[in-house]
Formats: structure tokens, C-alpha cells, sequence
């Protein structure tokens, strides 16, 4: 890649200021639409699978799979359609991060969605986003309608003769329909009920067809990819987690709001350098680095490089990159008692383990915030969340163990307390 | 029956998918913009248009939080109780409203002009505490700024 780039290092959002930025025309008269155009034109769909190979570009929406790769998995040589699947259904607590990026910048996800299209050979994207997102899905609808009119989506994309249709389809308030199966039961008209696996969704997904899924910002990074180069992709970020991303940054912090910043980038630095640290004075206490699902990390673990091979070792993920911070007010089994009201609320309810011990996790909270609980109570907590861990139809139920697991691990003693006490030792903490 | 004008966006929302069914949500989400909500006849009616046995109709309205099979109040009031908005507040702000009100979370006030609930994260984090008024967000809230809110509501 011989050619000069500038240092960019916010690409997603570097033009999100803007409010033309949403139209067509503001959207091409910063280059838009204009790198779809010539790989879709110059390149072979093998050709552009490995470039996304090369570039090592992380799925954004939980679980980190390499995006390239799994591109590849889609079968080319069979009749009939193949599908995209964009998920926009964002309802991990903690994650605002695809809100934005759909908000402000439409068209860098229709662009971005129109390479691994032609890649893949897939004739129509289903852009399924979350019934509460509203605006943002009338914001998407504008563009996709605009695109269309104006051919960059249709029979003959950006007149290079390949056809692609992106169907915007809204979910009706259900979390388990983020996850990726559940989510194509949902797009079929159906509960949204996870499948089990095998088949995978690349052999039998949506409408029993070939079926990729993705997350919103999975697709906002290609463009850039492609525009820039491999190189200047893989200069920025880790070795193993390229690319920026974007943090949100929610809870007991001066500057709450989303920060795009390298992968790899510490917690400690996201924390107190670009959100502002804790107001009033007061300490951290703990750090959740990923949304909800994902286990926190007590003050102390915070010089960690924000990207999944570090988090790791310290026992925990990058998940959606939505950083919750918690003061020294904060009651660690009240953080438990929501987190786990959410899981027992959001389960699907079709496997026991999952349906039993969700609502078993929440009631023994409840009973230790309450000064109700005993000691024996956070070993059946640990049995529990164990039980859940690695025996259900999808990873809901991992999820819903790990954070009670991380409590228990870094908090014992606050539970403890709890026990002794026969009441909460913390009444300064958020209300409940 | 549904309108004319429902029918047919149901019709344009059926033509969008590879498959009829495809387009249930959508369709379910149309019918109770008319009627503010899914009365029996009218899931029976859905049913029909797409060859589904109304129990598979009532199935999938029931698994969705969006749906309701009972009136609802003139307007949707929905406080983010997640852990975010719960950290500055937001469960707080629902015992307010709560209090205000004179409903619990899940009921409508007597004048049906309000049905209050609580969501799961409405994934506005950097703004919280937040809540829902029909289709709208409302930011970075205090109880002054909510009480507004409500009083503007018919
Ligand atoms: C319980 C559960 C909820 C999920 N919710 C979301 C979600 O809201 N958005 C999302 O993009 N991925 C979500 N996922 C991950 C998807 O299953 C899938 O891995 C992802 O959409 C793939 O996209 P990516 O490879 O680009 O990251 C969820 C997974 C689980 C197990
Ligand atoms: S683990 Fe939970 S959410 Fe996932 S399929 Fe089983 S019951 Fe449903």
C-alpha cells in the first residue's frame, strides 16, 4: 500500500458532527459510496474475502469472531439466494454504540454492507433493528430509500451490474433476539427463540437459506478497511484486535458518552483520561468493560488494554465495549440484584437450566440486599451460576452466570456483610 | 376489520420478504397503531391473512413486550431501569413517577392517559437517567424536567 493516509485514528466518526453526513449527497461529497464502487467494479469476490482476511477485522457485536473468515464460510456455488443479516437489535445494558452509528452515519453502514454483500453473492441485507429504535430506524429507512433512488442499492449497484436489496425489518421488545439464531426466528415472523446449532446459520439461516450475521459496526469498519488498505488498518489497535472501536462509556463518570479510540487502548486510560473519572471526588470501586454480560473487574485491574486477548487473562471480554463504572458507593449485591432481574426477565425460557436458574440468581439477591440471606446462600448462588455455565441452546445463559460469578470472586465479602449485617451496609448507594 | 390503508401497508410490508410470514411483526405492529392494541378479532383476522392458525398469531404476541391484547392509555411511558440509568437514578426516578402518577409500573392511570412501565437498557447509556415516551427518547433527565414532560402529555 504505497500511498500516503493521514493518521486517522476516529474514522467512524469522524464526520458524525455533521448533519448532512446522514444524506446522500453529504455522505458522497466525503468520498462516500465511492470504495463500494470501485471494489465492487475492479475486484473478485475472492479478492475482497482476502483482503477482509488480511485485515483481521473483529466481529464488534460480543463475541470478537474474525468477520473475514466467517464471510468465507458462505457456500458460492449454490442456486438460489444467499442473505446478510445486519444485527441492529443493540440491547446488551451498557451498549449505545450501533444507536449512533445508525444515527449519524446511515450510509457508512449501507456502504459497508455492500462489500461483504458482493463478496458473499448475498441478493438482500435484513437490517433487523430493535423495536424501541425508532428514530434511528426512520433515520435508516430515509437512507435506504435515498440509495435506492439514487442507485447505489437496487438491480445495478453504483452501475457495476451487481444487484443487492437491503430490507430494513423491526423488532417488537425481546433482548434474545440479539442473539443470532434468535434473531432469525424473529425475522421469520416467529418467537425469537435461539436454534440449536448445528445447522449454522452459513448452511441453513434465514428462510433456510445461506445466512451471514453481523454487527452494525462490523459493517462501518469496511469501507475503511478497503479505502485505506490492510496496512494502515492493522497499524492501528493490537496486534490480534486491529481497528478502533467504539466505547461507551456509562455509570459513575464525569463525562459519560461514546469514545472511539484504538482496540487495545487501557480501561484506566478510557476511564479517567477521556470520560473524566469519577465525580465528586470519590473512588472507583469496580469496572464492567464490556456490557453487562461480561464479568467486572474490581479497582486495581484497570491498567488492562481494552481488546479480548488481554481481557482474557484478567477473566473477563470486550464484549460490546460499553465500559460501566461504579463509585465507592456503590452496593456490589444491588448491582447484582439488577443485573440479575434482567437475565430473569430476558430469558426465552426454553432451557430449564437457564429458565430455573435465572430466576433462582435474582431471588437469592434479593434475599442478601434484604438482610434475608445466610452464608450457605452465596455457595448456592455459586452452584447455581455454575450449573447455568456451558449447558444451554445459546450463550444467554453463560451470560447470565458470569456476572454473578465475577461478583462472588472480587465481592465476597460485601455479600458477607450483607449476611452479618442482616441488612445493606451501604446506604449510600443508587436506589434499587 | 382492518382499515383499507392497513391492509395495504400490511400488503407492501408482505411483498418486502421471501416469505408471507416474514412480515408478522410488521404487520402486528400496523394493526395496533389502529386500535391501540390486538383485540381477539383482530389477531384472528391476522391469522387469516397469513394462513396462520390464531394460537401461532397468539404465540408470537405474547413472546414480544411490544404487543399488548389489552387498551392501553393514550401514551407509553417507559423509565430505563437498567443497571446504567439504575447507577444515576433511573429506579429512582420510577418510584417518582410511580408516586405521581398513582399507578404502579404495568398500570394505566384511571383517566387513560398513561400506561407507565419500566425496560431493560433502551441503549442510551451516556445520557442516562432516560425514559420513553411513545416513540421518543427523553435524556440526561431530573424529576423537574419529567414532571414537565408529563404535564405536557393529553
Ligand atoms: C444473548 C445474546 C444477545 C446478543 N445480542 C446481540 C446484539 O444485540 N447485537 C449484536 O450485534 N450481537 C448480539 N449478540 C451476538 C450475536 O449472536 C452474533 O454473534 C453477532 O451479531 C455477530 O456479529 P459480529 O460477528 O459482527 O460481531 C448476542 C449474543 C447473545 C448470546
Ligand atoms: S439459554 Fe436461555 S435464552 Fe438461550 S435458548 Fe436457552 S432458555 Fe433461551
Amino acid at each position: 500500500m504505497g500511498h500516503r493516509v493521514p493518521h486517522v485514528t476516529h474514522y467512524l466518526t469522524e464526520h458524525f458532527a455533521d448533519p448532512g453526513y446522514t444524506t446522500l449527497s453529504g455522505y458522497r461529497a466525503q468520498g462516500g459510496y465511492e470504495t463500494a464502487r470501485r471494489v465492487l467494479a475492479e475486484q473478485s469476490p475472492e479478492e475482497v474475502i482476502g483482503t477482509l482476511k488480511n485485515a483481521g477485522l473483529k466481529g464488534r457485536g460480543g463475541a470478537g469472531f474474525d468477520a473475514g473468515l466467517k464471510w468465507s464460510f458462505m457456500p458460492r456455488d449454490q442456486a438460489g439466494p444467499s442473505y446478510l443479516v445486519c444485527n441492529a437489535d443493540e440491547s446488551e445494558p451498557g451498549s449505545f454504540k450501533d444507536r449512533v452509528l445508525m444515527e449519524r452515519g446511515p450510509h457508512q453502514l449501507l456502504e459497508g454492507i455492500l462489500i461483504p454483500a458482493f463478496a458473499t453473492g448475498a441478493a438482500t441485507t435484513f437490517l433487523y433493528i430493535r423495536g424501541e429504535y425508532a428514530e434511528p430506524a426512520r433515520i435508516l429507512q430515509r437512507a435506504i430509500d435515498e440509495a435506492t433512488a439514487g442507485g447505489v442499492l437496487g438491480s445495478n449497484v453504483l452501475g457495476t451490474g451487481f444487484a443487492h436489496q437491503v430490507v430494513l425489518v423491526r423488532g417488537a421488545g425481546a433482548y434474545i433476539c440479539g442473539e443470532e439464531t434468535g434473531l432469525l426466528e424473529s425475522l421469520e415472523g416467529k418467537k425469537g427463540q435461539p436454534r440449536r446449532k448445528p445447522p449454522y446459520p452459513a448452511e441453513c439461516g434465514a428462510f433456510g437459506r445461506p445466512t451471514t450475521v453481523n454487527n452494525v459496526e462490523t459493517f462501518c469498519h469496511v469501507p475503511h478497511v478497503f479505502a485505506r488498505g490492510v496496512d494502515w488498518f492493522r497499524s492501528i489497535g493490537t496486534e490480534e484486535s486491529p481497528g478502533t472501536t467504539l466505547f461507551g462509556v456509562s455509570g459513575h463518570v464525569e463525562r459519560p458518552g461514546l469514545y472511539e479510540l484504538p482496540l487495545g487502548t487501557r480501561l484506566d486510560e478510557i476511564i479517567f483520561e477521556h470520560a473524566g473519572g469519577v465525580p465528586g471526588g470519590r473512588k472507583l470501586k469496580a469496572a464492567i468493560p464490556g456490557g453487562v454480560s461480561m464479568p467486572l473487574l474490581p479497582a486495581g485491574h484497570l491498567d488492562v488494554p481494552m481488546a479480548n486477548e488481554f481481557l482474557r487473562e484478567h477473566g473477563s471480554s470486550l464484549g460490546t465495549g460499553g465500559v460501566i463504572v461504579m463509585d465507592e458507593t456503590t452496593c456490589m449485591v444491588r448491582v447484582g440484584c439488577v443485573i440479575s432481574e434482567f437475565f430473569r426477565d430476558e430469558s426465552c425460557g426454553q432451557c430449564t437450566q437457564c429458565r430455573e436458574g435465572t430466576g433462582w440468581l435474582h431471588k437469592l439477591m434479593l434475599r442478601i440486599e434484604r438482610g434475608g440471606g445466610t452464608e450457605a446462600d452465596l455457595d448456592v448462588l455459586e452452584d447455581v451460576a455454575g450449573k447455568m455455565e456451558g449447558q444451554t441452546i445459546c450463550a444467554f445463559a453463560d451470560a447470565a452466570a458470569w456476572p454473578v460469578q465475577a461478583l462472588l470472586r472480587h465481592f465476597r465479602s460485601e455479600f458477607l456483610e450483607h449476611v452479618r449485617a442482616e441488612k445493606c451496609p451501604f446506604p449510600e448507594s443508587f436506589e434499587l | 376489520m382492518v382499515s383499507v390503508a392497513t391492509r395495504a401497508a400490511i400488503d407492501a410490508e408482505i411483498a418486502k420478504m421471501p416469505e408471507k410470514r416474514g412480515a408478522l411483526l410488521a404487520a402486528l405492529r400496523l394493526v395496533q397503531a389502529e386500535y391501540g392494541y390486538l383485540p381477539p378479532e383482530v389477531m384472528e383476522e391476522v391469522a387469516q391473512i397469513f394462513g396462520l392458525h390464531p394460537t401461532e398469531v397468539f404465540e408470537v404476541v405474547s413472546f414480544y413486550n411490544h404487543f399488548h391484547v389489552q387498551p392501553r392509555g393514550r401514551h407509553e411511558v417507559n423509565v430505563c431501569t437498567s443497571l446504567t440509568c439504575s447507577l444515576r437514578g433511573g429506579r429512582g426516578l420510577l418510584r417518582q413517577l410511580q408516586a405521581y402518577l398513582g399507578v404502579r409500573a404495568g398500570q394505566t392511570t384511571e383517566d387513560g392517559r398513561i400506561s407507565l412501565g419500566h425496560e431493560e437498557c433502551l441503549g442510551a447509556c451516556g445520557n442516562a437517567p432516560m425514559l420513553r415516551i411513545d416513540d421518543t427518547y427523553h435524556l440526561d433527565l431530573d424529576w423537574v424536567r419529567t414532571q414537565q414532560l408529563l404535564d405536557g402529555l393529553e
